[in-house]
């Protein structure tokens, strides 16, 4: 279960998060909606520690994310990142089992070789693009790289950045549908930040809308369309008017 | 009144703080000496870039550099019947001061340059992010091995571009002025000392460690977009070069002051 309570973060004098309180139960697939530059991505980035928190608390499994051995908390997490984020001079496959190849985890070549076929294969990829530089690749198989490398360490929580953002409605039906496999065929634990709603619908077991730093909704996905919140309910319908004012 | 003092206060504190976080970076990045894992292929990756892949550009500025110094010596040389000095003047040129200086701003445009720019283009696709989650420490992974090669492999290539440079100047020594071949490599090797070699050599190991280590710098702490790439490219190159060129007068005088 991951816990952040009262979290705070910001940048010089711009406040992202101001207060930030989400529960994500173990094996649970939790949605982060919002707007742009509402702060989804710093939410998960504090988590993963990429970003300093002011205050506030975030624990995994009970345990306080600061005062746990960075590398064994590292070792439980993936991440897809929004672009994919491949090492532009390596192969696809050492792309994926980059963990497997240095650092606490090494495996000889071979077997880190094999592991990273089998992970493609998962994604739907075949053998002929492990020799590829990422460059190479389409934006969605890049994304299903990406995927694949989230998952080669058999990760106990992984994070999904924008997953189908840049990808046409088929890519991105098919990223969500293999999200949404993983997280139930692994049991893992997901934190997925969107503003797609088709994703939310796809993957989210549960909800959470971060507005002005803060959350202002969360809940079951299946209440998303029945839930009161004036805030929630223009975004999910995409409403130009509302409580919520955009700048044009 | 006091708004010009203020502009220079604020530029020396500003000054201070840059020098403040490079200091941190560079004893952060060194310390990773001592702390395993090591990446050796990354290591033998950046020497093969940043030694093999330079040879090109060090032999042709050390030649041509070589070469005209013999004709500015031979004609300066002229105007007290010194012409015959040639050969000693291009040997303590090259190996002193040109080799090494010019071999660390050839490769201050060349390393630093497409260090930072590799470095900031992958802090701004999130790859330094990437590799955080993926249990890398980006200074070890990126840095380390990078400074580590340039700082060994740079010796080697001022030690190519010394030898270069004074074929330069004989080739232009025997050809074009006279000089007679035997006499000329004779008073070139009799007029060099091991001091002179020594300089040149650790001159290249500290212009290699500052071309490395501040094309890191400036990737790592690039900002966002495709300008940042570029501010990071262009602040990486000058600060290299400045600096360079400052610890080559520190190394001047610390080897050769009277």
């Amino acid at each position: 279960m991951i816990t952040l309570e009262n979290v705070h973060t910001s940048f010089g004098p711009n406040k992202v998060l101001r207060g930030v309180n989400l529960t994500v139960g173990k094996g649970r697939s939790m949605v982060v909606i919002g707007g742009s530059g509402t702060g989804k991505s710093v939410l998960i980035k504090s988590v993963l520690g990429l970003v300093a928190t002011d205050r506030g608390t975030i624990t995994v499994d009970g345990t306080d994310i600061t005062r746990t051995d960075r590398d064994v908390l590292l070792a439980r997490f993936g991440m897809l990142f929004q672009g994919a984020a491949l090492f532009d001079s390596l192969p696809v496959w050492q792309n994926v089992a980059f963990r497997l190849l240095r650092g606490a985890l090494k495996r000889p070549r071979a077997e880190a070789r094999a592991i990273a076929l089998d992970k493609l294969r998962r994604v739907g990829l075949s053998a002929d693009v492990a020799d590829r530089l990422p460059a190479e690749l389409s934006g969605g198989m890049q994304k299903r790289v990406g995927l694949a490398r989230a998952i080669c360490a058999d990760p106990e929580i992984i994070f999904f950045d924008e997953p189908t953002t840049g990808l046409d409605p088929i890519m991105a039906g098919v990223i969500n549908d293999l999200i949404r496999d993983i997280v139930t065929d692994l049991g893992v634990t997901a934190i997925t930040i969107t503003h797609d709603m088709s994703s939310v619908r796809a993957i989210a077991d549960d909800v959470a809308m971060l507005h002005d730093g803060i959350i202002r909704w969360t809940g079951p996905g299946a209440a998303l369309d029945t839930a009161d919140d004036p805030y929630l309910q223009q975004f999910i319908n995409g409403r130009s008017t509302g409580p919520m004012t955009a700048i044009r | 009144m006091t708004a010009p003092l203020a502009q220079i206060g604020a530029a020396t504190l500003g000054g201070l703080a840059a020098l403040g976080r490079l200091v941190l970076f560079t004893a952060q990045t060194l310390s990773h000496l001592v702390r395993p894992p090591f990446y050796g292929r990354e290591f033998g990756a950046a020497l093969v870039q940043i030694g093999f892949f330079s040879l090109p550009v060090v032999g042709l500025t050390a030649l041509f550099t070589g070469g005209a110094l013999a004709l500015q010596i031979y004609a300066g040389g002229a105007r007290f019947s010194a012409e015959a000095v040639v050969p000693q003047i291009v040997a303590i040129g090259m190996v002193r001061e040109l080799g090494p200086v010019l071999v660390g701003l050839m490769i201050a445009a060349r390393v630093t340059s497409s260090i930072a720019a590799e470095i900031a283009t992958m802090k701004v696709t999130e790859q330094i992010d990437a590799l955080v989650t993926l249990s890398t420490d980006p200074l070890k992974y990126l840095a380390l091995p990078r400074v580590l090669a340039a700082t060994l492999v740079m010796p080697v290539l001022v030690a190519v571009g010394d030898i270069i440079g004074i074929f330069g100047g004989y080739l232009v020594g025997t050809q074009r002025l006279g000089f007679n071949a035997a006499a000329y490599l004779q008073n070139t090797a009799d007029f060099l000392t091991v001091t002179d070699i020594l300089s040149s050599l650790v001159k290249g190991a500290v212009f290699g460690f500052i071309a490395a280590l501040v094309g890191c710098y400036y990737g790592m702490h690039s900002t966002r977009g495709a300008m940042g790439v570029g501010q990071a490219t262009k602040s990486g190159v000058v600060a290299a070069a400045v600096l360079i060129l400052a610890a080559n007068f520190i190394l001047t005088e610390a080897f050769f002051s009277a």
